[in-house]
């Protein structure tokens, strides 16, 4: 099942020209850009973790593809995002977050029921890329 | 500055490019006109940022046509000495460079060892990684760069900085714009013993000095900028200042006029408020006993 999680995950994987290209656009707005990984792509997972410092102060996108690819190297088979925040009064949000790499393989999510008091049902998502421990997630690729 | 578009030549057509339009189309000539009026002589600077600029031009529209495959490398070294406008000209360089689409911003960073030798081992790398992070996608110009070598100490840190740069200038060519700026005797002293360097810098640029005649056209720019004015005596004893100053020791072209019309205006400001009453004509005329004063004119004082 294909993780749909922030920007442009509708549309096919971004190419690096397309990425850099989105990078410029952050940098031209003075956004600070930040590369996250994990392999936990639960949907409330919302604290990745990073990759180096967020870059502030950049004039081209070539320094961001140049740590994301060292991040591809090293995460071979994780979910890596490339996050924009504006650090503007008024926002000092995050303005932009998409997706840059995913695993080969995505086993996706199980709906889990649960009985509570009274035959109430609990939903609760969980992924099956969690059932191993950290370092076997993603591997069989 | 040539003008593009000659009488003779084939016209444009699907097989005939408009370069003239091309170079209407990027705006280049009003910077270049700029610097032509800003910087007061400098000839053989101006020529080769022209040469630069049509460089880029013809491998834009190569590029687009399919002929070239990659960017020229623009890496460069600024010569001269102190005040002739390294600077200054580099800001307009990256400004040009800019314009033609060779980099994204005009972002001119100015750094010198400090900002890339650390102080301890394993600090060199993360600094210098640093700053040439901020500087791609603009020009990174390195004031004095021969101070990055030291010769006397091998286990000196500048080595490593050396050596990242090397590796950048060579990965990110189309990105990054160094240029190397200092003295001309010790910038050559280091390329002869950084043999990478030389053979990575496209273009050497020398800034010659200025000539008396220039440096007072520069000064009664500077003037002419924050609305002050020579008075036609004081012309003549500025003249007679640049001459006589030249001849002295720390002598730094444009830095020192700028420094002498500093004390000028700082002297004019104590005679005006000393005189009490003036007109708006005074407050922004330069006279001559405000030039004359200098400790320039001690030694060739009449009589002294």
């Amino acid at each position: 099942m294909r993780l749909t999680q922030g920007a442009f995950s509708y549309l096919p994987d971004l190419t690096d020209e397309q990425i850099e290209a989105q990078v410029n656009y952050c940098i031209d707005h003075g956004w600070a850009v930040n590369i996250e990984y994990t392999d936990d792509p639960h949907p409330r997972n919302t604290y990745w973790e990073m990759w180096g410092m967020p870059s502030f102060d950049l004039a081209s996108a070539r320094p961001v593809l140049d740590a994301l690819q060292a991040c591809r190297e090293s995460f071979t088979n994780h979910y890596i995002r490339i996050s924009a925040s504006d650090s503007e009064k008024g926002w000092e949000s995050l303005r932009l977050s998409f997706i840059a790499q995913r695993p080969a393989v995505e086993p996706g999510f199980q709906v889990v029921r649960s009985n509570g008091p009274g035959r109430q049902i609990n939903y609760t998502t969980r992924s099956y890329a969690t059932d191993q421990p950290p370092e076997q997630r993603y591997r069989d690729v | 500055m040539s003008d593009a578009s000659g009488p003779t030549g084939p016209a444009a057509g699907p097989d005939n490019i408009d370069l003239a339009s091309e170079r209407a189309e990027s705006g280049i000539d009003v910077y270049l006109a700029e610097l032509d009026t800003s910087l007061i002589g400098l000839a053989p600077v101006k020529a080769r940022i022209a040469e630069i600029a049509s460089l880029l031009l013809v491998s834009r529209v190569r590029e687009r046509l399919g002929l070239a495959t990659t960017k020229p490398t623009l890496h460069m070294s600024f010569t001269g000495n102190p005040g002739t406008g390294k600077t200054t000209v580099a800001k307009t360089m990256a400004e040009v460079l800019h314009r033609l689409g060779y980099i994204r911003t005009s972002r001119l960073i100015t750094v010198s060892r400090d900002d890339l030798v650390g102080e301890y081992i394993g600090h060199t790398a993360p600094k210098t990684k640093e700053v040439l992070k901020r500087a791609m996608g603009g020009v990174l110009f390195i004031d004095e760069a021969y101070y990055l070598y030291r010769a006397e100490n091998e286990r000196d840190y500048g080595q490593e900085a050396i050596e990242i740069l090397l590796q950048v200038m060579e990965d990110n060519r189309d990105d990054l714009v160094v240029i190397l700026a200092g003295y001309a005797d010790r910038m050559e002293h280091f390329f002869s013993s950084n043999p990478g360097f030389r053979s990575r810098m496209a273009h050497h640029i020398e800034f010659p000095d200025y000539s008396d005649r220039e440096l007072v056209a520069i000064g009664e720019l500077m003037l002419r900028e924050q609305n002050y004015r020579l008075s036609p005596a004081a012309e003549a004893t500025f003249a007679e200042y640049v001459a006589l100053r030249r001849r002295q020791p720390h002598f730094a072209n444009a830095r020192s006029v700028r420094n002498a019309l500093d004390r000028a205006k700082l002297r004019q400001a104590e005679r005006l408020v000393n005189s009490g009453v003036v007109s708006v004509e005074a407050l922004s005329t330069i006279e001559r006993e405000d030039i004359l004063v200098s400790r320039v004119f001690d030694d060739n004082r009449p009589g002294s």
